[in-house]
């Protein structure tokens, strides 16, 4: 749409950013604040320059809990994302199913997080649990807590059962676009499955698919609660991503100074995402 | 992707010869998909309605049942566990202070996201660009690196512990998820509907309210959902800003350890009562819940 030039608009933008000024930018200078600057108590300050910010840098801890975070997000996007299409591929089109897969699929999406975790926690314990108990009389060792592959793979699929619903609405928003005169048309070209999810859907899917991508894998860069509950990071450190860990070290061990450093670090990892998501969805609005 | 497209929806016009075949064609493979079609969701509503079946299933059993013997469904039904909910202010006031915050939330964030959607939708202006994508990295910014800072700047205003508080830090990603949303469903609406009404004779605040919002209405609804949902499924800020008297209830759920042991049977039914608002919501909004998730841009 054309937009006139009008920098009065600004004022009506004004509440905006005075509220997000009030709760992004106050909160994050004092982290840039604490960044940079090194305490023994009495609210005296000290400064630290770059020290704290070398250190996370370098710290083992750092890079394990990213490379966690990095491996944890890959594995949720190649079974979500495939996953999503085939089940949005195969949803009824019209009638009473409709409504009923929209809302029973979308109930995952809206428990609290921490009772996502609770639900897995219980599901998958091995003396009340159905899935654990299960396994259990089938044979096979499985025990979440001590064990860390069971572990990864509890949370692996507690995040599919929470968030491909996500994956399969969007998908199902993009078929749903598609005119019924285009498969008709390929039914008397004699066009295959496979072209026709090819060539039609797809194509129509790529800019939902696209949002599903990015969402998917910001917010599950970004997990905190539900393992926090399910395994509390352990056993071990093997499910401690960057927020479980970045809590932990500023509200557990209160290390203000190497938490915001962390904090910056990580708060740049997801600008950058931020920033070729935005690139990505402005282009397609040109396209459109 | 386009001229492909043409040149199929073309085809139809093709030699009346092979139109008698094609109807039965389309009929047998169509019924033939949908057989088997029907599979795909129905197993995957089956894969996520277990784990809450089995929090149901575990609400309406006693304690000693749950560690006792495992069985599918409860052998004794009880409403113990909902009525210790309901009974005691420690956990009914979860429920209340819960649905306080995530209200207060939702109207702020949607009244202040409405002019400056439109602003967005309707004008240039200077540094546009640049503010819509500060207001995304928002949305994208982890809760983790605001949790620390979120309870000192509360601090510093006296305001721990009061719903404000909460609803205010979830404005956070809230507002530019509105402004996102609203701005998708406004680009949808002809400009020429606003010039009209002004040579009508309109004032701004009297188009926006008596023609803008009612077209927008949908739009408001989904943005507003939005809203409520991530408010109400967010913890770790609201748990973060709140001891006792605005806790929410997911965080009063992290305390059921009682002397005895953990209380699982009123921990699966304090988990069975914050699935309900979400449901009830999501029927009313279920036909654009798609298009809300995709930012109003589908």
């Amino acid at each position: 749409m054309e937009r006139t030039w009008n920098n009065k608009a600004w004022f009506m933008v004004l509440p905006v950013l005075l509220l997000v000024a009030f709760s992004a930018v106050i909160p994050l200078m004092t982290v840039v604040n604490y960044s940079v600057q090194d305490t023994f108590g009495n609210n005296q300050f000290f400064w630290a320059g770059t020290d704290w910010f070398t250190e996370i840098l370098h710290s083992d801890r750092f890079w394990a809990a990213l490379g966690r975070n990095l491996l944890f997000s890959a594995i949720i996007l190649t079974i979500e994302i495939p996953l999503g299409i085939l089940i949005a591929l195969n949803m009824p089109k019209k009638g009473l199913g409709v409504p009923v897969c929209l809302v029973l699929m979308s109930l995952p999406l809206l428990i609290p997080w921490n009772v996502v975790g609770t639900i897995w926690q219980v599901f998958g314990r091995v003396d009340i649990g159905l899935l654990g108990f299960t396994l259990k009389a089938l044979g096979f060792d499985y025990n979440y807590v001590n064990d860390v592959f069971d572990a990864w793979v509890t949370l692996i699929v507690m995040d599919v059962w929470h968030w491909t619903s996500l994956v399969v609405l969007l998908c199902y928003a993009g078929l749903v676009s598609i005119p019924e005169a285009y498969y008709q048309a390929a039914k008397i070209d004699g066009a295959s499955r496979w072209a026709v999810f090819r060539h039609i859907q797809l194509p129509k899917m790529k800019r939902v698919l696209l949002i599903a991508f990015l969402l998917r894998f910001m917010d599950s860069f970004m997990i905190y609660t539900e393992p926090f509950v399910v395994t509390g990071g352990g056993p071990g450190n093997s499910t401690t991503f960057l927020s479980i860990d970045l809590v932990k070290m500023a509200i557990g061990q209160f290390d203000l100074g190497p938490a915001a450093a962390m904090s910056i670090i990580y708060f740049l990892i997801i600008l950058l995402l931020s920033w070729i998501f935005y690139t990505v969805m402005t282009s397609s609005d040109d396209q459109a | 992707m386009t001229a492909r497209v043409e040149t199929e929806t073309s085809t139809p016009a093709a030699p009346a010869a092979t139109a008698k075949s094609v109807p039965q064609a389309l009929a047998a493979d169509s019924t033939a998909r949908r057989n088997f079609g029907w599979l795909v969701p129905t197993l995957y509503i089956i894969f996520l309605m277990l784990p809450i079946y089995w929090l149901l299933n575990m609400s309406f059993k006693t304690n000693t049942e749950i560690t006792g013997a495992f069985s599918l469904w409860p052998q004794n039904p009880t409403l113990r566990n909902y009525a210790v909910i309901f009974t005691d202010p420690a956990w009914y006031s979860g429920y209340i202070n819960s649905i306080l915050y995530v209200v207060m939330n939702t109207v702020i964030s949607v009244a202040v996201a409405l002019p400056a959607a439109y602003a967005f939708s309707r004008y240039r202006f200077l540094g546009d660009k640049h503010l819509f994508f500060w207001l995304l990295t928002n949305r994208m910014a982890p809760p983790a690196v605001f949790a620390l800072p979120f309870f000192q700047l509360y601090s510093a205003f006296g305001l721990i512990d009061t719903h404000i508080a909460v609803a205010l830090a979830h404005c956070l990603f809230n507002v530019p998820l509105a402004v996102w949303i609203l701005e998708g469903f406004m680009s949808g609406v002809p400009k020429e509907i606003d010039e009209t009404a002004y040579i009508d004779g309109y004032s701004f605040p009297k188009f926006f309210a008596k023609i803008f919002v009612p077209l927008i209405a949908s739009g408001i609804g989904v943005a507003a959902f939005f809203c409520f949902m991530f408010s109400w499924v967010e913890l770790l800020i609201a748990r973060t800003l709140t001891t006792t008297d605005a806790k929410p209830i997911a965080a009063t759920m992290t305390r059921t350890v009682s002397a005895s042991g953990m209380d699982w049977g009123v921990l699966a039914a304090a988990g069975v009562l914050t699935i309900i608002p979400g449901a009830l919501v999501i029927y009313f909004v279920r036909n654009y819940i798609a298009k809300g998730f995709a930012l109003g841009r589908v």
